[in-house]
């Protein structure tokens, strides 16, 4: 059993960067191809040092919630963003980087982890990738 | 014959699953994967995906009462 899940990942929210990289280790995890399409505030997170420097989608307030939030889950014990980077990769995940929110943004690739990204692409990569998936998702 | 021992108590989601994977890709066809966790939904998901990874699920077991299981697996 095959498939493949594509993943846009639009925000840089801490919490939303945890649903695609969740959501796509586990895709690799059940037998399946997963790539992620990394644009606008998601782009942000493949800069250097930056992955787990999102805010909270809600009740950040100033970053005290995140901090918050950040106790419970290291209670709860979950994993780090750069572990489920690193397994991601480990598994074959697939990483595209949005040329034009580097373009717009003016980020060069020397301010990103390029050691993630396999490919860096416009729609036409996100279509070429999305045509035959069965999960295709925007967070 | 080989056996890999995945321990992933007081791990959650999605790390059982993955550590898995990654087991299933270091072990040889015939070896056999034994894997312990504490995560609830894992205990059904890991069987999901070895079902969907054409591998044979050989024994789930509660440990400590209910508050563990193991799984043992066919590579």
């Amino acid at each position: 059993m095959g498939g493949k899940a594509v993943i846009i990942l639009h925000s840089g929210d801490m919490d939303k960067v945890y649903s695609a990289l969740i959501i796509a280790n586990g895709a690799l995890a059940m037998g399946m191809e997963a790539s992620i399409y990394f644009t606008f505030w998601g782009l942000m997170r493949l800069k250097k040092g930056e992955l787990e420097k999102g805010p909270l989608s809600k009740m950040n307030m100033m970053g005290a919630g995140k901090q918050m939030v950040k106790k419970r889950m290291e209670k709860a014990h979950v994993a780090p963003l750069e572990k489920l980077m690193n397994d991601f990769k480990e598994l074959g995940g697939k990483i595209i980087a949005c040329e034009m929110t580097m373009e717009i943004m003016g980020i060069d690739k020397e301010q990103i982890r390029t050691e993630w990204v396999d490919e860096w692409g416009a729609v036409g990569s996100y279509i070429h990738e999305a045509r035959d998936a069965s999960i295709t998702l925007f967070i | 014959m080989a056996e890999l021992e995945v321990d992933v108590r007081g791990q959650t989601c999605p790390v059982p699953l993955v550590e898995c994977r990654k087991a299933f890709k270091k072990a040889s066809p015939g070896d056999l994967v034994i894997v312990k966790g504490t995560h609830p939904a894992s205990k059904k998901e890991i069987p999901m995906a070895c079902e969907a990874l054409g591998l044979t699920v050989l024994e789930i077991e509660d440990k400590e009462g209910g508050k563990e299981w193991e799984i043992k697996i066919r590579r």
